[in-house]
């Protein structure tokens, strides 16, 4: 039980890196990673609430969503499978929403250090990626926490990694058309090709 | 405001993709074969031209608080829509798809167009400007698909194009086509182009380095 979480966990970060292996939540990586401290907040910021909203939407799909799901309401015969992706980007919003006033009520340094990577999160491919991916793979409630961190970490780590990069790169004479987005892309497809050695590890 | 210019200044002279940075983590992992991403193109396309129709439609009614809210269930629907269409007629597409039409939804060109124009525009060249996003993302996104499918596999569409050496012909696939890093190479090597082609998109350098003084080039100039 414990090993298998484990290797789940060890899987969603390196193996099958959100970021690197399976390109989500591009955008934001590649527009927030020219400072270490923002992709530090950004990565964090991910991670919770990628930690929050698959299992929270896991419970949607099992108990709502799913084929025979409303059998506990007496609606055996009901699948409201195809309101899935509705329903997971109203969930990621308002989740979204209320950890910022959560935050700013209870926790206002760290509402500080988030403040403007909160709100950008809702339109994160990575957040609706990682929850697409747990109801393909139908992981259970135990399993989508463990993804949801795992997913998070991975993301976390290759934008903070990117940015250590591009701050060294700042100094490096690059030719005028690839200044700045051009070799960015670049760096992101070597970073990805060093990922993919973590592919063939069996756990 | 003219409505070509509405339509073709995204494809080139401003490319969401490849000026804004928006709408990429699509763009890398459907252009492996040709097929998969002229139907991914086709359904942006939709998605954003009738999003932005949809939201122009509205606008005056959306209180700016939760209009985030409001625009996206816009395009969720729209994106539901599409995705049971691909269901029911093209099932072997949308299972290679996978995800990926799901996350048309987080599709920052789609959210990007709805908040930035169609939110101050009417209907009609709202579409029109839907579309032409839609293009722009098409066109690299086309670009992409053919380099990686024609020197990945020898073929477009599916019909061999470059006849491989294990069914008789000369050509030997690079491998690192069809891996999804190449997208990322591919596009940084179109942007480099596009760039070197129109100039007022290169970046301003943080930096530069400083021209070599009188004793360093007299060491390389011993040097050599």
């Amino acid at each position: 039980m414990f090993e298998e979480y484990l290797s789940l966990l060890l899987k969603a970060i390196f193996v099958e890196n959100i970021a690197l292996a399976f390109f989500l939540g591009m955008c934001t990586f590649i527009a927030i990673s020219k400072k270490i401290s923002a992709a530090i907040g950004l990565g964090i910021a991910v991670v919770v609430v990628q930690a929050i909203t698959v299992p929270a939407n896991n419970l949607i799909f099992t108990y709502l969503l799913n084929d025979g799901a409303l059998a506990w309401m007496g609606f055996p015969s009901v699948n409201l499978s195809f309101l899935g992706y509705l329903s997971y980007i109203g969930v990621i919003a308002a989740i979204v929403q209320i950890l910022e006033m959560f935050l700013d009520r209870y926790v206002p340094a760290l509402y500080n250090a988030l403040g403007i990577f909160l709100p950008l999160i809702t339109v994160n491919c990575a957040i609706l990626g990682g929850t697409l991916f747990m109801v393909e793979r139908d992981y259970d409630f135990g399993e989508s926490v463990i993804y949801g961190v795992g997913s998070g970490v991975g993301w976390a780590l290759a934008i903070v990694a990117l940015a250590a990069i591009r701050e060294k790169l700042k100094y490096s004479d690059i030719p005028a058309g690839l200044q700045g987005l051009g070799i960015t892309f670049m760096i992101v497809g070597l970073m990805s090709l060093g990922f993919m050695s973590f592919s063939g590890i069996q756990l | 405001m003219k409505t070509t210019d509405v339509l073709f200044d995204p494809v080139f002279s401003k490319n969401p993709i490849a000026l804004q940075v928006l709408g990429i983590c699509s763009a890398l992992a459907v252009t492996g074969n040709l097929r998969i991403t002229l139907v991914m193109c086709l359904a942006v396309i939709l998605v954003t031209a009738f999003s932005n129709f949809s939201i122009s439609l509205i606008r005056n009614y959306i209180p700016t608080n939760i209009r985030i809210i409001i625009q996206m269930v816009i395009i969720a629907s729209l994106v539901i829509v599409v995705d049971q269409i691909l269901k029911a007629y093209a099932y072997e597409v949308s299972k290679q798809l996978s995800v990926f039409v799901g996350l048309i939804i987080t599709n920052c060109i789609v959210m990007g167009r709805a908040e930035g124009f169609a939110m101050q525009n009417p209907p009609f060249i709202s579409f029109v400007d839907g579309i032409g996003n839609g293009l722009g993302y098409s066109v690299l996104l086309i670009a992409v698909a053919i380099l990686r499918e024609l020197f990945g596999s020898g073929s477009l569409l599916n019909f061999s194009i470059l006849p491989l050496v294990k069914d008789g012909g000369w050509y030997v696939p690079n491998g690192l086509m069809l891996l999804p890093p190449s997208a990322f190479f591919i596009i940084g090597f179109i942007i480099w182009g596009l760039r070197s082609w129109k100039t007022e998109q290169v970046e301003v350098k943080d930096f530069s380095i400083m021209p070599h003084n009188g004793m360093n080039a007299g060491i390389s100039k011993a040097g050599s």
